[in-house]
C-alpha cells in the first residue's frame, strides 16, 4: 500500500513533463509578447509551469497548449497589475512604439505596390507594438495557431469578441506595416 | 453583405473559421467588391510574411533547467526506498538481491524515459530556428564550440563522404541536464546525435527502437552514451550509426 501511494507522485511528474514541457518555447514566446520583457517572461513561464503542475490533477484536456496559456495569461495579468501599482513602474510602451501610429489606422485603401517583406526582428517589433488586448489575440492566432474557440477560452471572452479583436489587430498591424514600409523606403 | 460586415468576416474566412454558408456569403461579397478583395489579399500577404519570418522565441536553457529542478525528480528516491523496504520486510530475499533487482527495474524505466526525452528534444529541434546553435559543416568549428559548455566533449565527425552531412551543433536538455547534440542531415532528414557522459566505460552494441514514429539508435562506447534520433528509416539510421562508429575507431587507431 505504501509503495502504491508513494508511486503516484513520480508518475504524475512524468506525465506532466511529457504533456507540458514540449510547449515551453510556445509559452515563453507568448510571455515575451505579453510582457515585452525577457526577464519578466522567464519568471512568468516558471510560475505558470509550477501552477500548472499543482493543478495538473484537475486537467482533463483536451489540448494542453491552450490550458497552459490560460494559466500563463493569468500570471501575466498579475504582473501587469504589479507594474501598475509599483511606484517605479515605467509606463509600458514598446521600444519604438511612439513612432508607430497605433490608433490612426492607415486609410483602408489597398496599396498598389507589393507589400514588403521584413526580417524577423522588424516583424517582432511590429507585433510587440500592438496595443492590448489586440496583441494577445493576434499572437494567439498568428504565432500560436490557436483556433477562435481556443483563443476565446484562453482570454475568457466570447468568440465574437475574438473575431472583432482579431480584425482590429490585423488592421492595426497592416497600418504599422505600411508605415514601416514608408520609413525604410 | 455590407463592406462593414465583410471587414470583420474576411478574417474569419482567411482563418477558415466560417461555416460553409457564411463562407459563401463573404466570398460572394469579395468577388463583387474590388476594395474588399484587395484588402483581403493584403491581409493574406501579411499573414504569409509573418508565417515565414522568425517571430518565435526560444526558451532559455536556464529557464528549462529551473523548471526541471522545481519539479519533483523523476528518479524518485522515495520509491526506491519503499520498494527495498517492501522486500526486506515481506520476504526472505537478501538485501543485495533486492538491490540488484530494483536496479534493473529502474534502469529499464530510466532508459525508456530518456528515450522519450531525446525524441522530445528532437521534435523541439525541428521547430523553426531551434535546430542548431553553431552552424558549420566543419568539424573543427563545431567541436571547439562545445568546449566549456559541457562536462564532456562530444565527438564531432565529418561523415559527408559517407552520405551524412554535418550541419552543426546544439546544446540541449535531457534527463535533467545539459547534453550535446551534433546535427547531421541526409537529404531532407535531420539526424540529432545526442551525446552524454556515463559512469560505465563498458561498450554496448547498438539497439534500434521506434518511438512516436521516430527511429532511435542507441549505443555506448568509451564512457559516452549515444542516441541518434531521426525520421530516417531504421536501415539508414543503422547505416549512420555504423559509419559513425567505424569512423570513431579509425580516428582512434589512426
Amino acid at each position: 500500500m505504501v509503495v502504491k501511494a508513494s508511486q503516484d507522485d513520480p508518475e504524475k511528474t512524468r506525465r506532466f513533463r511529457e504533456a507540458a514541457l514540449p510547449y515551453l518555447d510556445d509559452a515563453y514566446t507568448l510571455a515575451r509578447y505579453l510582457l515585452r520583457d525577457a526577464a519578466d517572461a522567464e519568471d512568468a513561464v516558471q510560475e505558470c509551469y509550477l501552477r500548472a503542475y499543482k493543478h495538473f490533477d484537475s486537467y482533463r484536456g483536451p489540448a494542453m497548449k491552450p490550458w497552459l496559456f490560460a494559466i500563463l495569461r493569468n500570471v501575466c495579468r498579475a504582473e501587469y497589475a504589479r507594474r501598475k501599482t509599483a511606484p517605479t513602474a515605467v509606463e509600458e510602451l514598446p521600444e519604438g512604439g511612439e513612432q508607430t501610429p497605433l490608433w490612426n489606422e492607415a486609410p483602408e485603401t489597398p496599396e498598389k505596390q507589393l507589400l514588403r517583406r521584413f526580417d524577423g526582428d522588424t516583424v517582432r517589433k511590429l507585433v510587440a507594438a500592438l496595443a492590448e488586448p489586440f496583441r494577445e489575440t493576434f499572437v494567439l492566432r498568428e504565432i500560436q495557431n490557436l483556433s477562435y474557440r481556443e483563443i476565446a477560452d484562453v482570454a475568457a471572452v466570447p468568440v465574437g469578441t475574438v473575431m472583432s479583436r482579431l480584425a482590429r489587430a490585423r488592421a492595426m498591424l497592416r497600418s504599422a506595416w505600411l508605415a514601416e514600409q514608408e520609413q525604410v523606403k | 453583405m455590407t463592406c462593414e460586415e465583410a471587414k470583420v468576416l474576411i478574417h474569419a474566412l482567411i482563418d477558415g473559421e466560417l461555416d460553409a454558408g457564411h463562407a459563401r456569403e463573404v466570398e460572394a461579397h469579395v468577388e463583387g467588391c474590388a476594395h474588399c478583395a484587395a484588402l483581403m489579399k493584403e491581409y493574406q500577404e501579411i499573414r504569409q510574411a509573418i508565417a515565414e519570418s522568425d517571430v518565435r522565441y526560444k526558451a532559455p536553457l536556464e529557464l528549462r533547467r529551473k523548471i526541471e529542478k522545481a519539479l519533483p525528480q523523476p528518479q524518485a528516491a522515495p520509491t526506491r526506498r519503499s520498494v527495498l523496504r517492501g522486500f526486506a520486510m515481506g520476504s526472505a530475499v537478501s538485501a543485495i538481491a533486492a538491490t540488484g533487482l530494483v536496479a534493473i527495474v529502474l534502469r529499464n524505466d530510466d532508459e525508456q524515459r530518456i528515450e522519450n526525452e531525446v525524441v522530445s528534444a528532437h521534435l523541439r529541434s525541428l521547430q523553426a530556428g531551434h535546430l542548431i546553435d553553431v552552424v558549420s559543416t566543419d568539424q573543427h568549428t563545431v567541436k571547439p564550440w562545445f568546449n566549456g559548455k559541457l562536462d564532456v566533449s562530444p565527438p564531432v565527425i565529418d561523415l559527408t563522404a559517407q552520405g551524412f552531412t554535418l550541419i552543426g551543433g546544439r546544446l540541449d536538455y535531457v534527463n535533467a541536464r545539459e547534453i550535446g547534440a551534433v546535427v547531421y542531415k541526409r537529404r531532407q532528414h535531420v539526424i540529432n546525435l545526442f551525446v552524454a557522459q556515463t559512469a560505465s566505460t563498458e561498450r554496448k552494441t547498438a539497439q534500434t527502437s521506434t518511438l512516436q514514429g521516430f527511429n532511435i539508435r542507441r549505443w555506448s562506447d568509451r564512457g559516452l552514451n549515444y542516441w541518434a534520433v531521426s525520421d530516417l528509416g531504421a536501415d539508414e539510421l543503422s547505416e549512420f550509426g555504423d559509419k559513425f562508429e567505424s569512423a570513431m575507431r579509425a580516428n582512434k587507431e589512426g
